[in-house]
């Protein structure tokens, strides 16, 4: 059977001969003046006006982002004060502890408890175990104020989604319109959401709680709607047969029976809130976060890996309890009165470490001298690699940059605007006719008016190199996970390590090696973008029907025929979906790689943020954002063609 | 047989689906499969028409996408439907506000799902006890009430289970527990025993009907297996593509097909299984008879008692009164095929 390229294939082998001469010999165009538009500025001056002169009549704008903050101030304050700081009246000379903060074994022995009410004792020395670590690594306090922002993020994030969720599934109307906004929240590359915060509320926790709940919460929305609507239909009819009112459908039918969906959603809320609190210690969050940025500012290495490993610890800590809450089930364990004497005892035992700590420091908090730090163990072996690989690193380095990147960025930036326009609606009308084309020029010509197109071209490029090689690396690790049990655990242990860890960390090990720039960037984002490409490609290929794959070994096909005539071009629509998370992942990661100096979109947000410049910040983060929608677009739409042509999903849904 | 006041009454129901189904009705225009299909409309249910009894089980049967789920939700309004009128008790049904029809459904209607549609995260007594816990009832009463009928499908001991912890045939011996535990008057039952496997479905159906020996409800029950049809029904209906094709006693309807379609159904069932004794009875009393039967027996049921007896029986209607006997000779035509008289 030979292959026979069909029209459009034609098609674009010519364009791309085009684009390939224009890049050689047009070379970049300026954009006229007169399709500039000043959208940044605009921006900022309605912010000004929100702030400064905004008013509903009884009360200013000012006077409820101030209530806003007051209201998360408060139980953030009280939750800081019982891990962190404890109750202290009076100022510096004259403080004076009225009530200490819960002794860490206090905490430890909590943390424990849970993990044995959620799973089983193993879990909840685990747990404990990662807990310890903290303490024994000197990051007890600084892991203790992450804490406290997460605990107060995560109860709001979990609240207000599920207020949306629910409000999503009862009214589809409602639904609709918030469905978009989520799309958007989703896209829009995190740092962008810090700048209007800080403009708005300020350099502080405070910001950064809302920065944090803004960012968590979408997913929440979503998972709860999906749950909702997928309670099947005859438990749904069963509650009305049952006679329920409409609430009582729902709190006693509905959410109880989506619980163990809605479950993975707060894990997920959790896991963001993470990730997030450490990226807002930028505005303010203070905790790891801020130890990480810190000492990546100062190039103290030592530093920032013993932060960094304290990051991951509590990261997988908090992802595996929440995890074991997730899939607990009812009557998982014993009966409700052995369940209160051990919360007794638990409550008792915290109380008495924590009032005990006034005469026996020890049990207050952990003792300095029985730290161990690793700083220096850490400094040094980075010290002696990059003395003893030096060359061999740089050699890596520079091939790659010289050979691949750089050329590849040139090539990028030599397009005419217009010529990259076109190519793209031209995919959009090949893909999704009319609406596809129009979104897709829409969001380009957004680009191009705000004066963007460099750094956008760059991000294209920063990003486009690292997904590609995601994908070289993930799809046959993919292949090899799925091709047996063994290999499937394994890989899927590590990439669930990976998107266990917030964004923040990756920077860490890759700056030690490769110190600041775009390589830097990209092996971080590689790094970080990874998971979804294997996780897909592994799930696509185990999902082909068995009877098919049986089908070709029964016609006397090779594995390797299998492999590449029946499993991948099966696959290729889940293949496809993982790209594309892929892609959404590396944007996401392009702002916070902004910190090794990179000149993208990412970088002028960056900037954006540290001038508090909120216009610039909105337009440079709607931009990525509109490099995100393009990309998700084309690809969704690409993947159910192909879906279609596999006879997967009907011609006409 | 005495007749037994309606129950629920169903007229001329109809329910499509699609863009604007209403004005496919419009001035109680009747458009036929083609007419519908032709405007993008599904007709799940088509002017349909039926009486249930009292204290009978009305059997609705029909293929799958026949439309019997639909109709059944029509009954209970769990779908609104397009048109038509729904007498329950002589009371129209359709014309119930929500907070009469919450009370409807609390009292006097019970269900059973095909996927049995028990609570995941309740245990067996809270799962029975739970349409008594939404009307308000204290703990103890609704417990007490819910262990009655735990014992009455024999699940005593199990109470503390969770449903994923029980075999298929007991998650709905729960679910068919928690419909009665409101002691509803009508029992709607939807392929309840579809899901289990053959011999626990037969298994089911014995139980059902033991139930039902004790409790006289009035029953709607759709399957979409003619033997199971046949073997609980008083009467069935056939359904198919949204209409009801013949509404008849399993044993006019192995006997007199009123179309081609239910025809085929009827063709390879056994004939003893559904011909009664009254269909078969000689008139007459028998001299020296071996005793006396009632003529609604089925031949099956008494093939072997009969046929072992020296001498005919006499069969007997409902008052006592024979109408007439049955020979030996006549079971075993029947028994083997032969008559039965079509
Ligand atoms: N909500 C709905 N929307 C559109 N079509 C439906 C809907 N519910 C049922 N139908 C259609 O109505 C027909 C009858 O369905 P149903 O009553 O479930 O059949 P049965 O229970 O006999 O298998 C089917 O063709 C089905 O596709
Ligand atoms: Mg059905």
């Amino acid at each position: 059977m030979t292959w026979q390229p069909s029209r459009a294939v034609w098609m674009w082998l010519v364009l791309l001969a085009v684009t390939l001469a224009l890049a050689r010999w047009a070379g970049p165009m300026a954009v006229p003046g007169w399709m500039q538009i000043d959208m940044a500025g605009a921006v900022s001056r309605f912010m000004d006006w929100l702030v400064n002169t905004a008013s509903f009549g009884l009360f200013t704008f000012k006077d409820l982002t101030r209530a806003i903050a007051q209201a998360i101030e408060w139980p953030y304050q009280a939750v800081r004060m019982a891990l962190v700081e404890g109750w202290v009246e009076g100022r510096r000379s004259e403080a004076r502890t009225i009530l200490p903060p819960i002794s860490w074994i206090g905490i430890i022995a909590i943390v424990t408890a849970m993990g044995v009410y959620a799973r089983n004792w193993r879990l909840g020395l685990f747990v404990g175990a990662c807990f310890l670590y903290l303490a024994v690594f000197g990051q007890w306090e600084s892991a203790m104020v992450t804490l406290a922002s997460i605990l107060i993020a995560v109860p709001i994030g979990i609240a207000g989604g599920l207020v949306l969720g629910i409000a999503g599934a009862v009214w589809p109307a409602f639904d609709r319109v918030q469905t978009p906004f989520l799309d958007l929240m989703q896209t829009v590359p995190t740092f962008a959401y810090l700048v209007p915060i800080l403009f708005l509320f300020g350099f502080g926790p405070v910001s950064a709680l809302i920065a944090t709940v803004v960012y968590a919460m979408p997913p929440m929305v979503r998972i709860t709607t999906m749950a909702l609507k997928s309670v099947p239909s005859e438990i749904r009819d069963f509650g009305v047969m049952a006679g329920c009112t409409p609430r009582q459908r729902l709190t006693r039918v509905l959410l109880p029976t989506a619980l163990p969906d809605l479950m993975v959603g707060v894990n997920q809320v959790i896991m963001l809130s993470l990730n997030m609190v450490i990226i807002a210690s930028m505005i303010g969050a203070g905790g790891l976060g801020f130890d990480v940025l810190n000492s990546l500012r100062r190039l103290d290495i030592g530093r920032g890996i013993e932060a960094g490993l304290a990051i991951v610890a509590l990261a997988i800590a908090l992802d595996r309890l929440s995890q074991a809450f997730a899939t607990r089930r009812p009557g998982a364990a014993g009966d409700g009165a052995r369940h209160m004497r051990w919360w007794v005892v638990l409550a008792a035992f915290v109380a008495a470490t924590t009032l005990l700590g006034y005469v026996v420091p020890a049990l207050q908090s952990y003792p300095e001298a029985w730290t161990v730090t690793t700083r220096s163990l850490w400094s040094d072996l980075v010290k002696w690699i990059n003395i003893n690989y030096y060359d061999q690193l740089e050699a890596v380095k520079n091939v790659l940059l010289l050979n691949l990147l750089l050329p590849f960025k040139r090539f990028l930036l030599a397009l005419p605007w217009p010529w990259v326009l076109a190519l793209i609606t031209l995919a959009g009308w090949q893909l999704g006719r009319g609406r596809l084309a129009a979104l897709c020029l829409a969001l380009g010509l957004f680009i191009v008016v705000n004066g963007l197109w460099e750094p956008a071209m760059t991000t294209l490029y920063l990003c486009g190199i690292s997904v590609m090689i995601a994908a070289l690396i993930g799809l046959p690790l993919g292949v090899l996970a799925a091709s047996s049990e063994r290999a499937g655990r394994i890989i899927g242990t590590g990439i669930d390590l990976l998107q266990t860890l917030p964004s923040f960390v990756y920077l860490i090990p890759v700056v030690m090696l490769f110190r600041v720039g775009d390589f830097s960037a990209m092996i971080a984002i590689v790094l970080y973008a990874l998971a979804p490409a294997i996780r897909y490609a592994a799930h696509g290929l185990r999902s082909v029907p068995e009877e098919i794959v049986e089908a070709g070994a029964v016609c006397g096909c090779t594995r390797w025929q299998i492999l590449t005539r029946i499993r991948l071009p099966m696959a290729l629509p889940e293949i496809m979906l993982g790209l594309n998370q892929t892609i959404m992942l590396a944007l996401s990661m392009l702002v916070i790689t902004a910190l090794v100096g990179t000149r993208d979109l990412g970088q002028e947000v960056y900037i954006a943020l540290t001038r508090a410049d909120t216009g610039q910040g909105i337009v440079a983060g709607v931009s990525i954002a509109a490099i995100a929608i393009i990309a998700d677009r084309l690809i969704a739409a690409g993947a159910r063609r192909t879906r279609r042509k596999l006879g997967l999903e009907p011609a006409h849904p | 047989m005495h007749q037994q006041p309606v129950k629920l009454g169903c007229h001329n129901v109809w329910k499509l689906y699609g863009p604007h189904p209403e004005r496919l009705l419009a001035g109680g225009a009747a458009p036929d499969l083609d007419a519908i299909r032709a405007s993008g409309h599904v007709g799940a249910v088509r002017n349909v028409s039926i009486d249930v009894r009292q204290g009978e089980i009305f059997v609705i049967m029909g293929l799958s996408g026949s439309g019997k789920s639909t109709l059944v939700r029509c009954l209970s309004r769990l779908v609104e439907p397009t048109a038509g009128e729904i007498l329950f008790n002589g009371k129209d049904l359709l014309q119930a506000r929500p907070k009469e029809l919450i009370d409807i459904r609390r009292h006097k209607m019970g269900m059973v799902f095909q996927h049995f549609a028990l609570l995941p995260h309740l245990n067996v007594l809270q799962n029975v006890a739970f349409p008594l816990q939404v009307q308000g009832i204290g703990r103890a009463a609704r417990e007490a009430r819910a262990e009655e009928v735990i014992a009455l499908v024999g699940l005593e001991g199990r109470e503390a289970y969770f449903p994923r912890q029980l075999s298929g045939g007991q998650q709905q011996r729960v679910g068919i527990a928690r419909s009665l535990v409101v002691e509803p008057e009508l029992w709607f039952l939807d392929e309840p025993f579809s899901a289990l496997d053959p011999l626990i479905r037969r298994e089911m159906q014995d139980e059902f009907l033991r139930v039902q020996q004790l409790l006289h409800k009035t029953i709607v029950f759709i399957t979409h297996d003619f033997d199971e049809a046949i073997r609980i029904a008083d009467r069935i209906a056939i359904m198919k593509d949204g209409e009801v094709i013949q509404v008849a006693t399993p044993e006019e309807l192995v006997l007199n097909p009123a179309a081609d379609y239910v025809a085929e159904f009827t063709r390879y069932v056994s004939r003893a299984k559904v011909v009664t004794l009254g269909r078969i009875a000689v008139p007459g009393a028998a001299e020296g008879a071996a005793g006396t039967l009632p003529e609604t027996v089925r031949v099956e049921a008494v093939a072997n008692e009969v046929e072992a007896a020296a001498a005919p029986f006499n069969v007997i209607d409902e008052d006592g009164v024979v109408i007439g006997h049955v020979t030996r000779q006549a079971v075993i035509d029947v028994l083997v095929g032969r008559g039965g008289r079509g």
